[in-house]
């Protein structure tokens, strides 16, 4: 007959039995999330971040911004309100790390791309107060003056590659983003081609305003002015994501 | 009482015995403790059925519950309970309160909305709430705008037209100000001429000679500004080129320079490096005709429009 005092006596039995009863919220809550099927929305638009708006994703990262700011918005009244359309999960499909978050010092930013003109993010980073005199948001005045490093770029779109984002190294990765993507955007997802799209993207976009360089704000500025704008949700029905669920 | 509280007291134990000696009490929970944590159990057990809950293979048990809604189509649906048919559901609810408002902006016109008390307490509440998300951030709350970045939508002045259909068109398509530099054409001194020109009209003391030079240039094919800023200076609202006579001021920060030297050198910076910013983004993919229209009332409203 089984008796308690097996296990309390045992400390390997105790360790592995312990270590099976603490993994089932994981393997229930977490693991069928993989197998799902309706998990993430087929949805049009979606890509992984080009060059320059992946090293603003990285100045995001580093400046800590996702300690106040969210990219998730949730699917209730208020939020579609005044942030849009609740976020998908396709949305999110190419980041490592997701920075969905649930701190919000700050409103969330999934859907901030395009919302305010560059110049607007530029003043508003450099200064938040000047803009938003409420605002507790700290300055990032160092963006506008420090260059942005692209030296390592390849290096980084390879780690993510690693990861499962499509940037090509091949001409028959390449050749499968043109099918996925399209031509336009499978150049942008090249990584041989990595440093010189970058250049010409801050360039041609020239986010902070300042043609002189590329600064860490214009490829941060290039990263926000991205977020959420991949969907086009005009083009679905306002219940397309409901069957998801 | 002292003397039963000496009694020794002998708790209960579970029987485990280690060592010989050594005992483990066992302290049983309080009832309405215990009771309390099989009802949670009871509860999960009926969330289990009533909601979506087990995943099983590619799928999940989707529960008892359901939700019918109309989707923007008008076709009406029955699904099982989740998160976003529940916002459909309450969506369509507030947009189903709102509609009888909406559809009074939309058919009415713009001139008559604020004489309706009715309609324009609508305006004054659901506006507020509109531009505090999504016009503060640049023409900042109450409408005063901010040197060097969103014109004041409060005052007499406009770029792009202060008439509701004018104000119609900037929300939904955006704007963006463009004006050339001409810091390679024209000399250091042509520009400290027209900048008193400018200046002139605002009655500042500028050396009237300098003034008259820069009238002469303004008008002439060399700086060309007649082209854009209108013959009169007064600006010409198809090209968003601002009045430069009225004292207001956004690009150059003309208030702001203490001398007179100072507003010379803010207009004549413009004058070198021109503009390619004043962008306003586009709300037509953002809000909705009816909102914007709303916008466009409020804002119209704010003062100043025409």
């Amino acid at each position: 007959m089984f008796k308690h005092e097996w296990i309390e006596t045992n400390i390997g039995l105790l360790a592995v039995l312990t270590m099976l009863a603490i993994s089932i919220g994981g393997l229930v809550e977490i693991a069928p999330l993989f197998f799902l099927k309706d998990t993430v929305e087929k949805v049009d638009g979606v890509r992984p971040y080009t060059p320059l708006e992946l090293r603003g994703r990285d100045i995001y990262q580093r400046e800590g911004c996702y300690l106040c700011h969210s990219q998730m918005i949730r699917p209730f009244r208020d939020e579609a309100l005044r942030y849009g359309h609740y976020s998908l999960a396709a949305e999110s499909q190419y980041d490592h790390p997701f920075q969905w978050g649930s701190k919000r010092t700050g409103p969330d930013l999934a859907r901030v791309g395009q919302k305010y003109s560059n110049e607007w993010m530029t003043q508003h980073l450099v200064s938040p107060r000047s803009v938003v005199p409420q605002s507790v948001m700290p300055n990032f005045p160092w963006l506008l003056t420090t260059p942005l490093d692209y030296s390592d770029i390849e290096e980084r779109m390879r780690a993510l590659r690693q990861t499962g984002v499509p940037y090509s190294l091949n001409q028959t990765e390449y050749n499968a983003n043109v099918k996925k993507f399209g031509a336009d955007t499978a150049k942008l997802l090249d990584i041989s081609h990595a440093r010189q799209n970058l250049i010409a993207q801050a360039e041609q976009g020239n986010y902070d305003g300042d043609r002189s360089n590329i600064s860490e704000m214009d490829a941060l500025v290039a990263y926000l002015q991205v977020l959420g704008t991949m969907v086009d949700f005009r083009k679905y029905d306002d219940d397309a994501f409901v069957k998801y669920r | 009482m002292s003397v039963n509280n000496k009694q020794p007291h002998v708790p209960q134990t579970t029987g485990h015995v280690w060592d010989g000696d050594l005992q483990e009490y066992n302290n049983p929970l309080p009832n309405w403790w215990l009771i309390a944590f099989y009802m949670t159990v009871v509860f999960a057990i009926v969330y289990w059925f009533m909601y979506p809950a087990w995943p099983i293979g590619r799928t999940h048990t989707k529960g008892l519950m359901m939700i019918t809604y109309t989707n923007n189509q008008g076709v009406t649906k029955t699904v099982h309970w989740n998160t976003r048919a529940l916002l459909m559901e309450e969506t369509n609810e507030a947009v189903a309160a709102q509609k009888p408002y909406y559809d009074k902006i939309a058919s009415t016109p713009f001139e008559n909305i604020a004489k309706d008390p009715e309609l324009n307490s609508f305006v004054l509440s659901a506006g507020k709430a509109l531009f505090s998300d999504n016009c503060a951030p640049c023409h900042q709350q109450g409408g005063a705008g901010k040197m060097g970045l969103a014109p004041n939508l409060t005052d007499d002045d406009w770029l792009w037209g202060g008439h509701y259909k004018e104000i119609q068109q900037t929300i939904t398509n955006g704007r963006h100000g463009y004006m050339p530099p001409f810091g390679s054409v024209l000399s250091d001194t042509q520009m400290t001429q027209l900048a008193d020109y400018i200046l002139s009209f605002e009655k500042i003391p500028v050396d009237p000679a300098s003034a008259q030079a820069g009238n002469a240039l303004f008008h002439s094919e060399t700086a060309a500004c007649y082209y854009c800023h209108g013959a009169d200076a007064k600006g010409r609202v198809a090209h968003g080129s601002a009045n430069l006579t009225d004292g207001i001021w956004l690009w150059a920060n003309v208030p702001g320079g203490k001398t007179v030297a100072d507003k010379e050198s803010a207009i004549k910076k413009v004058i070198t490096g021109g503009l390619n910013k004043g962008v306003m983004p586009n709300w037509g993919e953002r809000l909705s005709a009816e909102q914007i229209k709303l916008l466009t009332v409020y804002e119209h409203d704010l003062g100043g429009g025409q």
